[in-house]
């Protein structure tokens, strides 16, 4: 019977078209979520400008913003396009608009594909602002009077604290910097003179750490200053005194925290790919299906017609 | 017959649609007061250490309890308007639209009345170092900027240093101890925990009295090297302040709540009008109170009493014949019996609904 055949390919584009409309309305979300994560990004970046020297490269979080938006606009279409299917007059008008929009997925799924090497190979970059800007912050912690730089100290305090972490590499980074201003301090004094004097360049250096490396974990009250000298405090041995301020340095702890963001973000974009081509699997099938169905309706029609015509002949 | 309003078919479909949006909207809300409760709740029971918990936990209570019930009275709603336009299913939702109702006004009304309250907060300790942890109490006062109980001079009169870590043969601390009756070691520094970070100095945390201690320091107008908040004002200014911005959040839920309840009640009397027509699609009325406010008050009260009379008959009746004489009754007799029965419930029922008053009040 000829019926048959297109009856069955009804109900199942009927399932198609109703099962790629919830596709397309789930990348849509996942656009969104997509978009938010990289405004969250842009934030996080923003905030801890300071300690990577206001030179960190915003290109990761502003890509993934554009390809969230596009994402959901594309998405959108084709979700449009797909409940409109099932209603031919309303089909026939999107129907030359096809081939370009999926020329158009194609291509945004290069941009996807670009983005998610990009969320992977700029974690280096991120490493080296983090390794320089960390070092100048040191360098600038007090600086506190200096415009520009008058928040240097609480950023980084706020940092330690929040992170867990003393100094670039380890506590000692504090050692090699004066990180008390000259205003506290008493220039007339014989100690401050003798270590002023004990270096080339005329810093303030000495054993100690501020008070954000220490760890509130430990069961002694924080030791921060004369951290080499056992003699200075009672029970006291630098070398196995362990847990009283923080010993990873800051770059490692605030390197693992962007890395796992920008991994995770990675990771998503690639499933959003994913989707994207199940996506226009599904819609290049469906096009298919349409241009059967199409040409099977007109041959029904054809048919009808000869054998109208046989039977016009006949009777005549 | 109280605001009522003419629904078409069309009409009804919409309300019935409408309605079923709302009550689904109204599950999210009550999704959202449960987590908000449990958010809550987590945070309270992180301080338990420093929280007075006999009356806090009330209020993440009701919030989930509310919480729970809203989510299932609005599904309900939201199943019953799905049946509302078919006429073989609606009827079995009759009898249990009337509690429906009486749940979700008791439900707005707790939330308008239940979530005030009087919390006292952060319990007085005298001995912070050792009574608590250690790590506790800095945390907190990292994390909301405070010092000691009301300021930082809280930590002058307890030892906050564990035994373990003095030198007991020092002049030093042989000196503080034996300084005071109890054998404290008492200084005037605090923990590192009070350092505040927004401060341009690198942080003063021993002999804070002392100016000659350090250089270019004056106590009294050395202000930002230290939190200058207790932890009491801290805690619960950031309590209050996240029950205030609940506030509005449990206002629109209430909003919503209330008309869902009013849609509810106008499309079941529109729906149960329109089946008793001989067209169902037919325009019917629908209503909120069948007769006027008064009526179904009176209404109301008769069943009430009915229910009360129907429990207690049996004892007055025996009281009353012991009470009287035995004599035969007659038909006036028996009226004022009717006549004095009616008059003995009356004002038991009405201390009965004065006392309801009083408590909803």
């Amino acid at each position: 019977m000829p019926f048959m055949p297109v009856k069955f390919n009804l109900q199942k584009r009927v399932k198609l078209a109703q099962g790629l409309w919830m596709l397309y309305w789930l990348s849509v979300i996942v656009g969104i979520v997509i978009f938010s994560l990289g405004i969250f990004f842009k934030i996080e970046l923003r905030k801890r400008s300071e300690l990577m020297d206001n030179n960190e490269s915003h290109l990761v979080p502003n890509l993934l913003i554009l390809v969230g938006a596009l994402a959901c606009a594309i998405n959108a279409f084709g979700g449009k396009v797909c409940h409109d299917s099932l209603d031919p007059m309303k089909f026939t008008k999107w129907k030359p608009m096809l081939k370009p929009y999926l020329l158009t997925c194609c291509s945004f799924n290069v941009l996807l594909l670009l983005t998610a090497l990009l969320c992977f190979l700029m974690q280096f970059a991120v490493y080296l602002t983090l390794a320089e800007g960390l070092k100048n912050g040191i360098k600038f912690y007090k600086d506190t009077d200096t415009p520009g730089r008058c928040f240097m100290k609480r950023t980084l305090d706020m940092t330690q604290i929040e992170f867990r972490c003393c100094g670039n590499n380890n506590y000692r980074d504090w050692f090699e910097v004066q990180w008390i201003s000259n205003r506290y301090l008493d220039m007339s004094n014989d100690e401050v003179k003798d270590r002023v004097f004990s270096n080339v360049e005329g810093k303030f250096l000495m054993d100690s750490v501020p008070f954000s490396c220490c760890n509130p974990g430990s069961p002694r009250p924080c030791i921060q200053h004369h951290l080499t000298n056992n003699s200075a405090h009672y029970d006291y041995d630098h070398r196995t005194e362990e847990l009283n301020i923080w010993t990873h340095g800051c770059r490692e702890a605030l390197f693992s925290y962007y890395s796992s963001m920008m991994n995770s973000m990675g990771a998503l974009i690639i499933i959003t790919i994913l989707l994207e081509l199940e996506v226009l699997s599904l819609e290049r099938t469906q096009e298919k299906f349409f241009s059967f169905k199409s040409r099977s309706s007109q041959q029904h029609s054809s048919s009808k017609l000869t054998s109208e015509l046989k039977h016009t002949t006949l009777i005549a | 017959m109280l605001l009522k309003m003419k629904f078409t078919q069309q009409r009804r479909v919409r309300l019935a649609q409408g309605l079923w949006l709302m009550s689904w909207l109204a599950v999210m809300c009550g999704v959202f007061i449960f987590c908000l409760g449990i958010y809550l709740k987590t945070e309270l029971l992180r301080r338990a250490e420093v929280m007075d918990d006999t009356e806090i936990h009330v209020v993440p209570n009701i919030l989930m309890m509310v919480g729970l019930a809203s989510i299932g009275t609005n599904w309900v709603a939201s199943r019953v308007c799905q049946d509302s336009l078919d006429a073989s299913r609606f009827p079995r939702w009759k009898g249990f639209l009337l509690a429906w109702f009486v749940v979700a006004a008791l439900l707005c009304y707790v939330l308008i009345v239940g979530l005030r309250n009087g919390i006292r907060f952060y319990k007085d300790t005298d001995v912070p170092g050792r009574c608590f942890q250690k790590e506790t109490i800095d945390r907190l006062q990292m994390e909301f900027r405070c010092c000691g109980n009301n300021n930082f001079r809280d930590w002058f009169e307890v030892q906050w240093v564990s035994n373990r870590y003095l030198d007991f043969t020092s002049k030093d601390v042989k000196d503080r101890i034996r300084s005071n009756v109890d054998g404290r070691y008492l200084l005037d520094g605090i923990p590192f925990s009070c350092c505040n970070p927004v401060s341009p100095r690198p942080c003063l945390q021993y002999h804070l009295t002392d100016n000659s201690a350090h250089y270019n320091y004056e106590f009294q107008s050395e202000e930002l090297n230290l939190h200058s908040r207790g932890c009491r004002q801290a805690l619960t200014d950031y309590y209050m302040g996240l029950m205030n911005s609940t506030g509005p959040g449990v206002l629109s839920v209430i909003l919503i709540q209330m008309s869902v309840l009013v849609s509810l009640r106008y499309l079941q009397t529109a729906v149960e009008g329109a089946m008793a027509l001989e067209n169902p699609e037919d325009d019917s009325e629908g209503y909120l109170l069948e007769k006027g406010v008064k009526e179904t008050f009176e209404d109301v009260k008769a069943n009430v009493l009915n229910i009360l009379k129907f429990a207690q008959v049996d004892p007055t009746t025996d009281e009353e014949n012991t009470l009287r004489p035995r004599q035969k009754h007659t038909p006036s007799q028996t009226e004022t019996t009717h006549r004095y029965n009616r008059w003995k419930w009356f004002p038991r029922a009405k201390t009965v609904f004065l006392k309801c008053f009083l408590i909803c009040k």
